[in-house]
């Protein structure tokens, strides 16, 4: 198993549409991928689930893979959170 | 965790508080509430300090017998740094003695009209909800005649699908995708969903839609206890799926298990229906009627029978 924590520096937060562009591109690999926030854990690639959480800007949020292509997931992650949500 | 506060007690209940304002943030640790009986004859070895205190009727009576020395010694130790309240039941007068403690120690003092059985009960339920262990899980919440169907499975095997089915044919959504499931007592789960996202329901092509506004009051429901899971995976040629129903698996939920079904998805089977059918043939089975049994002990007076008149032909 994997894991990497980002900070969500985008103004509006995980706000509808970044969260699909997350729950997509998660959606892409076999792994099994989940995002952490605030003592909660959702299934990465569950769109209703990713929205519930309301990640505001600012917060941290640890992502963790697991499965047989869990780099390339966490990679394939981490491309689109620094393109369109934070660091 | 969540945090509880004095504060929360005086916003859910009919409480009045009386004296120590300056604590009514202090943080409630346990969901214990202590009646400090013993206490009130001066024996504080074991005091529970850091539970909420609830004096009632027999508390009281005995405090108000005692010498005004003893009372103010009594207050005075009942109000430490870290108890996080006392709570006078029946409405009754607070001795002035207790008022002065609870102010000069910033511990609050609340007056509640009713009972002290009853205030009891509802603090506790109250607290015990509040402390529950809890847990969030990727699934969709549906209430089936009256069953708790958790519907579990990997993203994109139709959950959020079968559960617009199922609230077509009448039943209810709780939550869909993001289950919160809490534990109440040592074998009750109850899920809701995240406030964010009750009511409505994922359906790739469509969207988010709304199922309150699209199929009415009666199609949603904001909690309910979970009984039954059924697993949703996809059809697998090698493996060996459940043919008779005899056995009967579960699965476990912070310290609960629960009946799991796991039904195999493959094109053109109607999902919906077969959920609806395993809640119901679960409600049969609590109820004691167990088709799968009943099939087998038929079967073995059958092969009994017919070996008996094997037997016979051969005497």
């Amino acid at each position: 198993m994997k894991e990497k924590k980002f900070t969500i520096t985008d103004d509006t937060g995980i706000h509808a549409r970044p969260a699909t562009l997350l729950v997509n591109k998660a959606g892409q690999y076999e792994a099994h991928i989940e995002m952490h926030y605030n003592g909660k854990t959702v299934n990465l690639k569950s769109i209703m689930g990713v929205m519930s959480l309301g990640v505001p800007k600012g917060a941290e949020i640890v992502v963790t893979a697991d499965g047989s292509d869990e780099e390339q997931a966490l990679q394939g992650v981490e491309e689109t959170i620094k393109e369109h949500l934070g660091e | 965790m969540v945090k509880v506060r004095t504060q929360d007690l005086l916003d859910q209940f009919k409480l009045e508080l009386v004296a120590g304002k300056d604590g009514v943030h202090r943080e409630i640790f346990t969901s214990d509430i202590s009646r400090p009986g013993i206490e009130m004859t001066g024996y504080f070895k074991y005091y529970p300090k850091d539970r909420l205190q609830l004096l009632g009727k027999t508390e009281l009576s005995y405090y108000h017998d005692l010498t005004t020395t003893e009372r103010k010694d009594r207050a005075v130790n009942l109000c430490t740094d870290i108890t996080p309240g006392i709570v006078i039941t029946r409405g009754m007068d607070i001795p002035e003695e207790l008022i002065e403690a609870c102010n000069q120690s910033g511990v609050p003092l609340m007056r509640s009209p009713y009972k002290t059985t009853r205030v009891v009960s509802r603090l506790t339920n109250y607290l015990e909800a509040k402390f529950a262990p809890f847990t969030a899980m990727h699934g969709v919440l549906v209430d089936i005649y009256g069953v708790g169907v958790l519907i579990t499975g990997q993203s994109g095997v139709g959950k959020s699908e079968t559960a617009l089915e199922l609230v077509k044919r009448g039943h209810r959504l709780v939550a869909d995708d993001s289950v919160e499931i809490r534990q109440e007592d040592y074998d009750r789960l109850i899920g809701n969903a995240p406030p964010l996202i009750e009511h409505l329901l994922e359906i790739r092509g469509l969207g988010i839609i709304n199922v309150m506004t699209l199929f009415g009051a009666g199609s949603v429901r904001s909690f309910k206890r979970i009984t039954l899971i059924i697993n949703l995976e996809a059809w697998d040629q090698k493996k060996q799926y459940d043919r008779l129903g005899l056995e009967e698996e579960t699965m476990k939920i912070i310290d609960v298990d629960i009946p799991k079904v796991i039904v195999p998805v493959r094109p053109g089977r109607n999902l919906a229906v077969i959920i609806e059918v395993a809640a119901m043939n679960f409600r049969l089975k609590r109820m004691g009627v167990n088709a799968a049994e009943e099939f087998s002990e038929r079967l073995t007076t059958m092969i009994e029978k017919e070996k008996s008149s094997l037997d016979s032909e051969f005497d």
